[in-house]
């Protein structure tokens, strides 16, 4: 118990720091808080397996998220028959040109040896299947986003259940992961970050221009929920008998009926976006802390001192027969796999998919500042790094903004440095961040929580 | 007469501006290859060092114009470069005296240096977006073009004409300016010689009496002044906008692997590879073509292999290829 001290008192200081936005602020702010925390601390998981468990820097967090959320939209949103019916043959045509290129291109390097010829020949296969995609896709993407531009114009999806995409979600990512790890994986760290950095880039430019997927920049709103909506809460009974059985104290200091009904409408209103918030908390902690088991306890398994072996030193692990190129894809496909199901969580928590909004800055770098500052190679330190991160992020700016109306509270209410520090306000976010990491980075690198080795 | 337009027409449409874009990416691409060849390791932050630079260029030029300073013709940014690059340098000496130093003295393994510069990434960021505002910024002055599409048809005859902005012309000049100078200095003088030998062997270069110090003061100089004048250009050609910035690291990087990552020749012609690939993948080739086709073959599609939503994707892929079939890049760098 005594090792686990530091732990306890961190988390109580972060549920604390949320308890107090939800006193001052609203609890709806602190539950939409707590809530991307949750989602962070997947993502963190995710990166911390990669990163502290086997030393591989991904900086391509971004990618498997995106394709995370791409699989939201492509389970749960009803298929879109007359898209089909135009373009759909295309598309599957399409799909199967691409398995042949792969399969011939395969054929080619197992059969041949290296040479000249091996090369252009492989050259000219890629070359050509690509022509001949683009000739085949052409008229069906043509046809499918001219289906109803304004609402749909894409294939829609399965019609699923929301939930389902989350394992889909995690599977498209680590089925890409695999594919990347095949390319990638032999590069010296620093070029494997820039690599896998690049490589999100284009996956997120393929999901914004291919409208015929997910309607691209068009966004694709109006998602299922796994929870029910706020508008059929307001209007159920035992919801709003709900609520003015915990408000009763307060409701029974008004006197006048309209009053009191006006003030129940509010509280509804109020009490169905909190209820929402909890049911997604609910789902989002039950994955958190599954995650958070099998993390654990294949950390302190065989297997777990098998990959802490490896990263510590690969010479040595691989002279006691480790096959360290196996080990280190196997670990990074389910890494992404586990950022892919963060994807999925994030975009099913908005009800909305924004191909757009996926930067770099947001969902790769961010989401690394979370594991190092939090504590790499121990899963509840990158979890902490998730919620500590995050809170800073969200509320840099309102708490820069509460600094600079104090610090310059002598100034008139025009001065220009006054009026152009609050309109800047939002961008302290970036310097707290950066200046939390230098600092972690200098005098704590292993972290808030750091790394601690079972001694077996 | 066709074959003439058709290639006028490729000149004015891609092999200009991929000049112009070209010498943006060599000089950051240079600024990249130099940190890492010296410093040994990634710069994450170089996107928005550039864009910091820029940023006093930008704050500069407007205070010239409104004391009314101007080179006529040509755009008081190019007054303003030098101080800015005084700024700049400044900038990067305190960050590399309260960051850097600690994990050079340490001897840190890179991946350390680059999260750090993930850090001060954040860092030059927040500054920027706190000094000058997130807002598109466009600070061009003077003669906006040097010959214009109409006087070129008229002094030609011919039915398509070139544009050339004085952008372009000033980006390609200033970059060889500048090239041929950082070239001249790193092959001929004492201290760029010193700076090749810290480069290639670090204990041997402190054995043979070359302060450490000064290598990398001089190193942060080149970088200052790389980083800023092509930042400078970048800005005047397009328009100053610091999330661009940001993006346009990732191409900056292609082109420092693609040329061989450490090798200051290789960076040069990287960022042109990556320019012309870019542009000539996205490019419609369907004007071009109608003019050395007989008109009833005239093609009905647009002829472009790529749309132009993929340029950055396009130099992303070559990166890929490099990495795949020869990781030390085309020009031989530093090796994997």
């Amino acid at each position: 118990m005594k090792n686990y001290k530091n732990v306890i008192a961190a988390y109580s200081i972060m549920i604390f720091l949320i308890i107090l936005v939800g006193i001052f602020q609203s609890w709806s702010i602190a539950l939409t808080i707590l809530n991307y925390c949750l989602i962070s601390a997947v993502m963190t998981i995710g990166a911390n397996i990669q990163w502290g468990y086997a030393g591989l820097i991904n900086f391509g967090i971004m990618g498997y998220t995106a394709l995370g959320g791409l699989a939201v939209v492509l389970v749960s949103v009803e298929p879109v028959k007359k898209a089909w019916q135009v373009g759909g043959l295309n598309i599957l045509a399409c799909i199967w040109i691409i398995v042949a290129i792969i399969f011939v291109v395969k054929f080619i390097l197992i059969r041949f040896d290296k040479s000249k010829l091996r090369n252009y020949s492989v050259a000219s296969v890629i070359l050509g299947g690509i022509i001949l995609l683009r000739v085949t896709a052409a008229p069906g993407i043509e046809a499918i986003e001219s289906v109803d531009p304004a609402k749909t114009g894409f294939l829609g999806g399965m019609g699923l259940p929301v939930l389902f995409s989350w394992i889909f979600g995690a599977l498209l990512a680590g089925s890409l992961a695999f594919v990347i790890g095949k390319i990638a994986l032999g590069l010296r760290a620093d070029y494997l970050a820039i690599a896998t950095l690049l490589i999100a880039e284009i996956i997120v430019s393929i999901i914004k221009h291919e409208e015929w997927l997910a309607r691209g920049v068009k966004n694709v709103i109006g998602l299922k929920r796994p929870a029910p909506y706020e508008i059929d809460l307001q209007t159920s009974e035992w919801f709003i008998n709900l609520v003015t059985k915990f408000n009763s104290s307060k409701l029974n200091l008004i006197n006048s009926i309209s009053d009191k009904q006006e003030a129940l409408n509010q509280m509804v209103i109020d009490a169905s976006s909190v209820y929402v918030k909890l049911c997604f908390t609910g789902l989002f902690l039950t994955v958190v802390v599954i995650l958070l088991i099998v993390t654990q306890k294949a950390l302190y398994s065989p297997w777990g001192r098998k990959m802490r072996a490896i990263r510590d030193n690969e010479e040595a692990a691989s002279a006691m027969g480790k096959n360290i190129v196996k080990e280190h894809l196997l670990i990074f496909i389910l890494g992404s796999a586990i950022v892919g199901l963060a994807g999925a969580m994030m975009v099913t928590n908005d009800g909305l998919f924004t191909p757009g909004s996926y930067r770099p800055m947001r969902y790769t770098f961010v989401i690394w500042v979370m594991v190092i500052v939090g504590g790499t190679g121990n899963n509840f330190g990158a979890i902490l790094g998730g919620f500590v991160v995050w809170f800073l992020w969200v509320e840099a700016a309102p708490i820069a903004l509460f600094l600079i109306n104090l610090f310059t509270s002598h100034l008139p209410e025009t001065n220009a440095v006054r009026v152009h520090l609050i309109e800047s306000a939002p961008y302290f976010r970036f310097l707290v961040i950066g200046i939390g990491l230098l600092l972690i980075m200098r005098y704590r690198p292993q972290g808030i929580i750091p790394e601690k080795i079972i001694k077996q | 007469m066709d074959f003439l337009n058709a290639i006028i027409v490729l000149f004015n449409f891609t092999v200009i501006p991929a000049l112009a874009y070209g010498s943006q990416l060599a000089l950051g691409a240079i600024f990249v290859t130099l940190i890492y060849a010296v410093l040994r390791f990634a710069n994450f932050a170089t996107g928005d060092m550039m864009s910091f630079g820029t940023m006093f260029a930008v704050i500069l030029t407007y205070y010239f114009q409104s004391l009314g300073f101007g080179l006529g013709v040509l755009p008081t940014a190019l007054l303003t470069i030098p101080f800015a690059i005084l700024m700049m340098i400044l900038y990067m000496l305190i960050i590399d005296k309260f960051v850097f130093s600690y994990y050079r003295v340490k001897k840190s393994p890179p991946v350390q240096f680059a999260m750090v510069s993930v850090g001060v990434m954040f860092v030059t960021q927040a500054l920027i977006r706190i000094i000058i505002g997130p807002s598109d910024r466009r600070f061009l002055d003077g003669e906006k073009f040097i010959i214009k599409a109409t006087e070129f048809k008229e002094m030609t005859g011919l039915a398509e004409g070139i544009t050339l902005k004085s952008t372009q012309a000033i980006t390609i000049i200033v970059t060889l300016i500048v090239v041929s100078i950082m070239f001249w200095f790193l092959n001929r003088t004492k201290t760029g010689t010193s700076m090749r030998a810290y480069s290639d062997n670090e204990d041997l270069a402190l054995l043979s009496g070359i302060d450490p110090k000064r290598v990398v003061l001089i190193t942060w100089v080149i970088a200052g002044i790389l980083a800023t004048i092509g930042g400078v250009l970048y800005g005047l050609d397009k328009s100053y906008r610091p999330f661009v910035y940001f993006n346009n690291m990732l191409p900056i990087f292609a082109a420092a692997i693609v040329g061989g990552i450490g090798n200051p020749f290789g960076a040069f012609l990287g960022g042109y590879v990556i320019a012309f690939a870019e542009i000539f993948v996205t490019y419609a080739y369907k004007r071009f073509i109608s003019y050395l086709l007989p008109e009833h073959l005239e093609p009905d599609s647009l002829l472009q292999l790529l749309s132009t939503d993929y340029k950055f994707a396009v130099s992303f892929s070559i990166l890929v290829i490099v990495l795949l079939i020869r990781p030390s890049g085309i020009f031989k760098g530093k090796v994997i």
